[in-house]
């Protein structure tokens, strides 16, 4: 069997593209797209998002027969509130200033819909391994959309990517200007909204 | 006074807990489908939001700020890493223990609010204002203006997005962008029109 049929890949590669948390199952956008203005903080912020979603899936997948029905919901957010405590306090202590911009939104992690839909939905119903690479795969998926709008906020609200400037000083000379509209809170959701539709015209049945 | 009157109209106008900080989307973009619905989650909000906001401040004031704990005679601990875990419990108890008063006292309300109290508890925008409350050090009284402006704020949004919906379903969308991604353009142009605030101060 070619490794692109195997369950383990499926697992992995299906929530890149095809079921895209943020665009199909439309779980997430929650605390994410503020952090979209630069690039750097669109990184670290997917960076985080993923192993909170893989461990808290290895985690909860491991539990899963252990935890009684009708208090998986306290358990699960125990979970989860414990690996984002442990990613916050890590971006602090190496990463501060970006913690520092990335301010309440690592914590709103915890609440991220992503986290409890993928716990809720794959990890209590497949084993730990499995479960660990569905959450990389979502992690990635939701991780490479914040990239992707973080790429064209910082590039054309203020002309530069990863904090280097990009478009050349002949450019402004012409007349070109940033658009300041791409930095403000609009601009996220109207660029997300673009984006939803040029994924639906490629992935079409 | 001033002071709290600025900070309420900011969590509604300029500071909108929806459109200027994107929390509770995901409950926003499944519910405004339907305008009921969206007037009692909206309450739903304002309700544990304000009761939520206050009850989080004296814990994190009284128990986790560094030094907070000076009263009972521990100057130098500093528990503030506590306080995500914290408040998502502070929150989940408080949603459980507002269900069961509604549903005491108040058949009616329960029947009607009930279904989306479960929900909130893992409402970004609950968590979210806690989380903005402690960051900006308000105090006490500040924290529960904020949190019922914020509550007020993410209503008036979702709303009006219901009612948006209710008239888009007569336009002719391409058919890529049906159903998530207009919404989320009608979200963009909804939150422009809210930024027109942001010149108001008090």
């Amino acid at each position: 069997m070619k490794i692109t049929q195997t369950q383990h890949f499926k697992a992995f590669s299906e929530p890149l593209i095809k079921s895209n948390p943020v665009f199909i199952q439309m779980l997430g956008i929650c605390s994410a797209l503020a952090v979209t203005v630069q690039l750097k903080t669109a990184i670290v912020m997917g960076l985080s998002l993923t192993f909170v979603l893989a461990f808290s899936n290895l985690i909860i997948s491991m539990l899963r027969k252990v935890i009684p029905r009708n208090i998986r919901m306290i358990v699960e957010l125990s979970v989860i509130a414990t690996l984002v405590i442990l990613a916050d306090e890590v971006l602090r202590a190496f990463l501060y200033d970006i913690s520092k911009q990335l301010s309440v939104f690592v914590g709103l992690i915890i609440t991220n819909c992503i986290v409890m839909g993928r716990a809720e939905t794959f990890a209590l119903g497949n084993p730990p391994g499995l479960s660990f690479l569905d959450g990389l795969g979502n992690g990635a998926g939701y991780g490479s959309v914040l990239v992707a709008v973080a790429f064209i906020r910082e590039l054309l609200g203020s002309g530069k990517l990863f904090g280097f400037s990009v478009i050349p000083n002949s450019f402004y000379n012409a007349g070109y200007e940033n658009m300041g509209f791409m930095l403000l809170a609009p601009a996220a959701f109207i660029i997300i909204g673009l984006l939803v539709w040029l994924q639906k015209s490629i992935v079409k049945e | 006074m001033e002071n709290l009157l600025s900070i309420f109209i900011n969590s509604i106008f300029v500071g909108n807990i929806l459109l200027a900080y994107f929390l509770g989307m995901c409950s926003f973009v499944a519910i405004s489908r339907n305008m009921d619905s969206s007037i009692g989650l909206g309450f739903a909000v304002v309700f544990v939001l304000t009761i939520t906001a206050p009850i989080n401040w004296l814990i994190y004031n009284y128990l986790l700020a560094p030094g907070a704990l000076s009263w009972a005679g521990f100057p130098e601990v500093d528990l503030s890493f506590l306080k995500f875990i914290t408040f998502i419990a502070v929150i989940a108890v408080m949603v459980q223990a507002v269900e069961m008063v509604i549903d005491r006292f108040s058949p009616a309300l329960y029947s009607s609010l009930g279904v989306f109290l479960p929900l909130i508890a893992v409402n970004c925008a609950i968590l979210g204002t806690s989380l903005f409350m402690v960051e900006r050090n308000y105090s006490f009284l500040e924290s529960m203006v904020f949190g019922f402006g914020s509550g007020v704020g993410w209503m008036l949004a979702i709303v009006s997005m219901a009612a948006i919906r209710i008239k888009l379903r007569y336009a002719s969308v391409p058919k890529g962008l049906e159903g998530f991604g207009i919404t989320m353009i009608v979200t963009g142009l909804m939150a422009m029109g809210f930024m027109l605030f942001s010149g108001i101060t008090l």
